[in-house]
């Protein structure tokens, strides 16, 4: 995030969009829905109905997939209003001609075509934001969750820019953060070509420092593999060991048949974890990990505030920290890591970081610090590119051009099959499916289908049905709702027996390799009579 | 700017009410229906005292302070007016604090204590029943003395929009919906209203009868679901080795608020299905190793391969479920021992 989660609430316009905030991040719902008390304008653009359109000032179904379009569309009306920020595109853009030219393409009557959202209601938001004093923008994995995921992401900011949303409160480009610290892996290096804090590996000047600061000659400049490339090249011999670390991959990744022939053809696999999942037994080695509660250590969260964890439970049999697996490893191979204690990993990277390089455990002791803070004396940062001053100088508009997804709906596969996640669940389940209570409030997963294609099929609330892509096929009970679309059917994967991820497709956005988990063609049939689902089903986040 | 508060000067910040200064003193006033999160409410009139200059008793959690403001908690005036509002609220409910799960930590408690009260003296009959019915928040009627801060948390602070007032007067009861049970309801069992209650009327279902507040040792934290990164304090049970409840901490960024998940979710760790010991795969087996075994024979399979195929035949995946550190010991491990960059984690998908 640009911005911080408490900004939310003194929003004067959120623009929400590829977001179930009330179910994936409850609490920013929380402030979005106080912002809304006090008189914001929430527009919420998702093709599915969510509990936030509820407070919804206006509710846009674009269709899946075309966020470009839709985006591109509003642009182009800014601009055509004379709403853009001259000044803003002047001081604080490098190539603002070059957006002007080239949202040329999508006048809103060509992108309401595309997007399916009628132009009086495209002129309609376009006006709100245009005429707004700022507008805090959100999105979530309904946005990166494409194939054509980063442009998704460049668009929202060419439109925050043009809008010169950038570098002050209340306003920003706003990724919620899924997890619990994947804000945090990517920080610590987690990641192919970067170090952490987001050093190149390829800068050798860089690379130099950090390989004195490891105490070794020198280290790889090549940039890595992303995950999907590391599972691909298992087929081809070119991975041959994999080591997993708090990942159950069967599960997540897409297409799950395919994924379970690319662990196969692994001639080594670690898996370190806190339960069996659908992913260990392929392992040939598992570690018992430390679950949360039982470690000490940092998170960091989506709006980049590094905060504690803390141990309050002796962990069960053997299980041990992590670091400490790699510390002995490492020993095993001829480097001995320094890592002695969590603190002292932390130390470790403070030594060559840059943006998280003045903050310690101690300064964090009751309240988490914001990076940037590069030094001890340093506040922290609650908002980046203060007054539009970028980090890279000045912002840089790139074009984006929208294209169909990668699987569309057709004859025989003819509805869309969007997948995510639910308010009484997380992930592939590990966790809340091990605490008590939530199986019973949600025990099951449900498919969720309009009424029109419901009607369609002749498939009731309640019946037992069977969905089915190019890759595979579930059965489950069907939830009639006008939550999904007509055209659009909707399922979590956080059920290892009933996964969306058997019908996903593996499909990935070619920079960021992450996959169309939000669009993939499939059929539905009912297999059987059900038990219509109760009368409160469809209150709030309920099933 | 200066009060004097009992006869005694202090200096406080511009902008607090009569109460706040108090509790910033360190001077205790029996208060209920206020809480800094719903601010001033004026309702329960536990918190009067004296103002010189002003007529009658004002409630402290309305009447802002000014410079040189005189005020008086602890006259007998004043004790006897904050005794009979404790008093009356403690005869027209069930107070009985034996097996209360709020004992101990009750504000009701608390201020019949400091005012010397050992049992109520009237007998105000109502017939309220217990809703047992949702899955993780016990509602007792009973002990509720309606002094609104569950329905100004649910409507303003996480605004869910589920709990109000019905009814009139002396029959006035916080409902859920139109008067639903809670497990009938809509509500989502954020616990907001939990934490907000002063005595027992709401409480967290699964803590109940697991340690009393003073037994339990609190250990601060961040909630271990999505990005947004609330702070939480488990109330840990060590003998036993479980988490028996989980709370917000009124800080950033939640301020207190948090999730069905983050507030019921915390038993995994103890669950028995965990993975307890190293194993190794042995005949299509998965079989108990100690860590020295699954260790060496890790680095041994992991040297043999780079050795003859080189180090980028090595991926490690790190994970957005893990801490920092762990995920900074993962790629400085993949790139330091074994040469390579391929680390990457879930962010993408």
């Amino acid at each position: 995030m640009t911005n911080s989660i408490e900004e939310l609430q003194d929003a004067k316009v959120l623009f929400v969009i590829g977001s179930n905030t009330t179910e994936a991040h409850p609490v920013i719902s929380y402030y979005m829905k106080r912002a809304v008390k006090r008189g914001a304008t929430l527009v919420v653009s998702d093709p599915r109905k969510t509990d936030l359109t509820r407070w919804a000032t206006l509710h846009v179904q674009h269709k899946v997939g075309t966020d470009i379009a839709y985006i591109n569309g509003l642009i182009h009306e800014i601009f055509k209003n004379g709403w853009a920020r001259e000044d803003f595109l002047r001081e604080c853009t490098e190539n603002p001609d070059v957006i002007r030219e080239g949202v040329r393409d999508y006048p809103v009557e060509k992108a309401s075509e595309i997007c399916g959202v009628p132009v009086e209601t495209m002129r309609r938001v376009a006006r709100i934001l245009g005429e707004a004093e700022s507008t805090s923008l959100c999105y979530t994995l309904g946005i990166t969750e494409h194939i054509c995921g980063t442009d998704n992401v460049k668009t929202l900011a060419n439109l925050q820019m043009v809008l010169g949303n950038l570098g002050k409160p209340a306003a920003g480009v706003n990724p919620l953060r899924g997890q619990n610290n994947v804000q945090g892996a990517c920080d610590m290096g987690a990641l192919p070509n970067v170090f952490h804090n987001y050093q190149p590996v390829n800068n050798p000047e860089l690379s130099a420092k950090i390989a004195k600061a490891w105490g070794v000659p020198s280290l790889p400049q090549k940039p890595g593999y992303t995950m999907p490339t590391m599972l691909r090249k298992a087929l081809d011999g070119g991975t041959k060991i994999l080591y997993c670390v708090g990942d159950n991959t069967v599960q997540t990744e897409p297409h799950m048949a395919h994924t379970i022939k690319e662990l196969e053809a692994l001639e080594f696999f670690v898996v370190c974890d806190i339960f069996d999942n659908l992913t260990t037994p392929y392992a040939d080695v598992i570690f018992p990990d430390t679950a949360w509660g039982e470690e000490d250590g940092t998170f960091t969260n989506s709006e980049r505030r590094v905060q504690r964890v803390r141990r309050a439970l002796t962990p069960p049999g053997e299980a041990r920290s992590h670091w400490w697996v790699m510390q002995e490893l490492g020993k095993r191979l001829g480097k001995d890591l320094g890592f002695t204690s969590a603190n002292a990993v932390w130390e470790d990277m403070r030594k060559s970081a840059t943006s998280c390089a003045g903050i310690t455990w101690e300064r964090i002791e009751s309240l988490g610090l914001q990076w940037p803070c590069p030094t001890l004396e340093h506040p922290g940062t609650t908002f980046l590119h203060r007054d539009g001053r970028f980090t890279r100088g000045k912002g840089l508009f790139s074009v984006t051009k929208w294209i169909p997804q990668a699987e569309p709906p057709d004859a025989e596969y003819p509805l869309v099959l969007s997948t995510g996640r639910r308010l009484w669940h997380y992930h592939s389940g590990t966790q809340t499916r091990n605490s008590k209570g939530f199986e019973n409030i949600f025990g099951e997963e449900l498919l969720e289908i309009s009424p029109a294609d419901a009607a369609a099929l002749g498939i009731r609330n309640g019946d037992r049905v069977r969905a089915t892509s190019r890759r595979g096929s579930i059965e489950l009970t069907a939830w009639v709702t006008d939550r999904s679309a007509p055209g659009v059917v909707w399922c979590a994967f956080h059920f290892a027996e009933v996964c969306a991820n058997v019908l996903t497709i593996d499909k990935f956005d070619s920079v960021t390799e992450t996959a169309e988990y939000k669009a993939c063609a499939i059929r539905v049939e009912k297999i059987g009579d059900g038990q219509p689902l109760g009368a409160g089903i469809s209150r709030q986040a309920r099933p | 700017m200066n009060i004097i508060l009992n006869n005694q000067s202090y200096e406080v910040p511009d902008g607090l009410t009569v109460l706040e200064a108090a509790r910033r003193c360190g001077v205790y006033i029996p208060s209920l229906c206020y809480h800094p999160k719903t601010g001033p409410a004026g309702k329960c009139r536990a918190c009067v005292v004296e103002i010189e200059g002003l007529r009658g008793l004002q409630t402290a959690c309305t009447v802002r302070v000014r410079d040189g403001m005189k005020v008086f908690s602890n006259t007998e005036r004043v004790l006897q007016a904050q005794r009979l509002v404790i008093d009356l609220l403690l005869s027209s409910g069930e107070h009985d604090c034996l097996s209360c799960e709020q004992n101990g930590v009750c504000e009701l408690q608390q201020a019949a204590y400091f005012l010397g009260i050992e049992r109520p003296t009237f007998r105000i009959e109502r017939d309220r029943a217990d809703d047992r019915s949702a899955e993780f928040i016990d509602r007792d009627p009973a002990r509720c003395i309606a002094c609104g801060r569950c329905v100004a948390g649910c409507n303003s602070t996480v605004v869910n929009e589920v709990l109000d007032f019905g009814f009139r007067a002396g029959e006035t009861a916080v409902i859920v919906d139109d008067d639903l049970p809670m497990g009938a309801s809509s509500c989502v069992q954020c616990g907001e209203c939990v934490q907000l209650c002063p005595t027992g009327a709401l409480t967290d279902k699964k803590a109940r009868g697991l340690g009393r507040a003073w037994e339990l040792e609190k250990v601060n934290t961040t909630c271990p679901y999505c990005g947004v990164g609330c702070q939480v304090t488990l109330h840990v049970d060590r003998a036993r080795n479980r988490v028996v409840r989980v709370t917000g901490r009124e800080v950033s960024p939640n301020q207190g608020m948090l999730c069905v998940k983050g507030r019921y979710a915390y038993e995994f760790p103890s669950s028995d299905k965990r993975l307890k010991y190293p194993m190794i795969k042995k005949d299509g087996q998965h079989v108990r190793v100690s860590w020295d075994e699954a260790l060496d024979y890790t680095a041994s399979r992991i040297k043999t391969i780079i050795d003859q195929h080189g180090p980028d035949t090595f991926s490690a995946f790190g994970s957005g479920r893990i801490t920092n550190e762990n995920n900074y010991a993962i790629q400085k491990f993949t790139r330091a021992v074994i040469g390579t960059n391929n680390v990457d984690h879930c962010a993408r998908t």
